[in-house]
């Protein structure tokens, strides 16, 4: 923050009323980009969040490792380090493993972060898929010590979090170094729950992340019924439940994101009446269905994975989005002048219908919704 | 003019000639900033030129003189919140809350808005060119000659004019491809006020009906469109031909009596 004391405010209105901010940025031809513009248009929002939490999610920062599933972990103490890298070596072949590299930065008391690439052992696997087993060996490590969290578990891809700015935790884990074809920011004002380094945002599993402006009051039901899938919440932030329905639904079941976000944000009943009645009993089915993952409470989220990028608000739009694209590029974002800051010139601006998603994919044009 | 304050507060970013002040607001906190348009206000500036605006909110908050303010880039949100008088035009687009419980003045803006224009506004005017988002004039509100408006020139988004109470809303949906805007849920909870479409509406709020325009009606929308034409060389006329629906609140003050009997 910049000393009030020095500005000329007669009104003493020092209050600032914050919210969360969220960015997002992904070349749709694959190309690579640095971190610094994701971290410019993030801090052009610095004044939404309060330091209690900042994060990114970048995809294709390891080419070199680009087959390997990479675990970034944090560890509370020694000890659940030395216990979960057994549990690592013991399931996975280690293909390389150091200590995440970091710099001084203005973040608050960081833990110990490592990242190991591996590989599922197939003699460790029980018919499972590679993904459904390192989604249940990343719930173990999650829930077994009570003191190692993992970050990120996709390939290619990373989460870097932690207590401060986002610009803050971009220094301190050196982002700038890192290029990525999909970028996204968080940057936190925490509402219900503590600012502690796992409660920063992204949320992820596997390749799913999620950066999220709102509350989920549907948390405590959300919660339960993704525990009937192996989903164990253990981070203390609503958000966490919207990365493994994304799991769930998007890579379990193969759900396309057009009916997902009728899932998560489906229009209501009086909407629903005045549909086809194709559409009418489509909608029905999903709401019977997977009314347990209905999404309630106001919110703006931007899903991504290898190939895609999402925004999407809750159906009546009560935290704000903003999409744009300019040649190959997909902006969303919290605030357009983030997005002008990078970009100033821009080839469409909209905002977005509640419940509505817009979808970036790669080599894949962005539809634009109507208004 | 005392103008020695200003000129020591921010000396690289301000130029001022005799009553104009030309603002460089590159990387400029938006404290500094309003407090910079207040000193200016305040020391007989006239017209204001703010270069490179990105995202700065409150612009133009608390100021109660008849000042010009031209913005170049995207301002925050909140432009011109609490504002009393000043003419605030946009060369650029708005974002969220763009005029934000105003009390008197204007704003033009030339490109398009985002959520909650004229949030709980209660006087002056605020014209944008293009499309607006969620909540255009939600508990936008009018007191005897108090009267605000609002003219869209593209189309809006759900819940424009969600909890009005009183004032002008006018959406033209010049850009529309069809003669149906899109938005849901218009005049949610309104009881007061009036809104002039351009086309017809998709879904409307249960406590609104429409009507055809009537004399009275003509008279304000036109001066409205007249003006809203003005400032982007639009012909009124033209637009004025084709068929408007009145949107008005079926009752008044609703709950007037809740805690009274």
């Amino acid at each position: 923050m910049k000393n009030l004391a020095k500005t000329n405010n007669p009104y003493s209105d020092e209050k600032v009323f914050d919210a969360c901010s969220i960015f997002g940025m992904m070349n749709l031809k694959g190309e690579r980009f640095s971190a610094k513009d994701p971290i410019r248009a993030m801090a052009n929002m610095h004044d939404r969040g309060n330091g209690l939490g900042g994060g990114f999610a970048a995809y294709g920062i390891y080419p070199e490792y680009k087959d390997d599933y990479v675990f970034q972990i944090m560890f509370l103490d020694k000890e659940a380090k030395k216990k979960t890298a057994r549990l690592i070596s013991e399931c996975f072949n280690i293909v390389n493993e150091e200590e995440m590299p970091t710099q001084e930065a203005n973040v608050t008391d960081p833990p110990l972060m490592w990242r190991f690439f591996v590989q599922p052992k197939e003699s460790k696997m029980e018919n499972q898929s590679p993904d459904d087993f390192v989604m249940e060996k990343v719930t173990r490590i999650n829930t077994e010590t009570g003191k190692a969290f993992v970050f990120s578990s996709g390939k290619n891809m990373g989460v870097f979090k932690g207590v401060g700015f986002p610009e803050d935790v971009a220094e301190y884990f050196c982002l700038e170094e890192y290029e990525g074809y999909l970028w996204t920011g968080h940057g936190r004002f925490p509402t219900n729950t503590q600012g502690w380094w796992g409660g920063a945002h992204p949320f992820s599993m596997l390749d799913w992340t999620v950066v999220h402006n709102g509350e989920i009051s549907s948390y405590g039901i959300n919660k339960r019924y993704l525990e009937m899938f192996g989903y164990n919440c253990t981070m203390q932030t609503d958000t966490e439940v919207m990365a493994y329905a994304f799991d769930l639904l998007m890579r379990r079941q193969n759900l396309p994101i057009e009916i997902v976000s009728k899932i998560l944000a489906p229009p209501l009943w009086s909407e629903i009446k005045t549909m086809t009645p194709e559409n009418e009993l489509a909608l029905r089915a999903l709401r019977q269905t997977y009314g347990s993952l209905l999404m309630n409470g106001p919110f703006t989220i931007i899903v991504a994975h290898e190939s895609e990028m999402i925004g999407l608000t809750d159906r009546i739009k009560l935290r704000p989005l903003t999409a744009a694209t300019k040649d190959d590029m997909l902006f969303l974002s919290s605030e357009e002048a983030a997005i002008r800051l990078v970009s100033p010139m821009l080839d469409k601006v909209w905002s977005p219908r509640g419940g509505e998603p817009v979808i970036g994919r790669l080599e894949t044009p962005v539809a634009e919704a109507t208004a | 003019m005392v103008i020695n304050d200003v000129i020591n507060h921010t000396p690289e970013n301000l130029s001022i000639t005799e009553k104009t002040a030309k603002i460089d607001a590159t990387g400029m906190y938006y404290k500094d900033l309003n407090s910079l348009l207040r000193s200016l206000d305040a020391n007989g500036i006239e017209n204001i030129e703010i270069h490179n605006v990105y995202g700065q909110r409150y612009i133009g908050t608390d100021l109660d003189n008849h000042i010009n303010i031209d913005i170049y880039g995207t301002p925050g949100n909140d432009l011109g919140s609490f504002m009393k008088g000043t003419n605030i035009t946009v060369h650029g687009n708005a974002q969220d809350g763009c005029g934000n419980t105003m009390d008197h003045g204007k704003i033009v803006v030339h490109g398009r808005a985002g959520d909650l224009v004229g949030h709980s506004m209660r006087g002056g005017k605020i014209f944008i060119r293009d499309d607006a988002g969620y909540r255009v004039g939600i508990h936008m509100k009018e007191y005897l000659g108090k009267r605000p408006s609002i003219v869209i020139g593209g189309t809006a988004q759900d819940f424009l004019g969600e909890y009005m109470a009183g004032g002008v809303l006018v959406v033209l949906g010049l850009n529309m491809k069809e003669k149906v805007h899109n938005a849901r849920f218009v005049g949610t909870g309104m009881h007061g006020g009036t809104m002039y479409i351009r086309g017809d509406v998709r879904h409307l709020g249960e406590e609104v009906a429409v009507a055809e325009l009537n004399d009275d009606d003509y008279n304000i929308l036109g001066s409205l469109v007249d003006e809203f034409c003005s400032y982007y060389g639009l012909d009124a006329e033209k637009i004025l031909q084709s068929k408007f629906n009145k949107i008005f609140p079926v009752s008044s003050r609703p709950y007037g009596n809740l805690y009274a009997y």
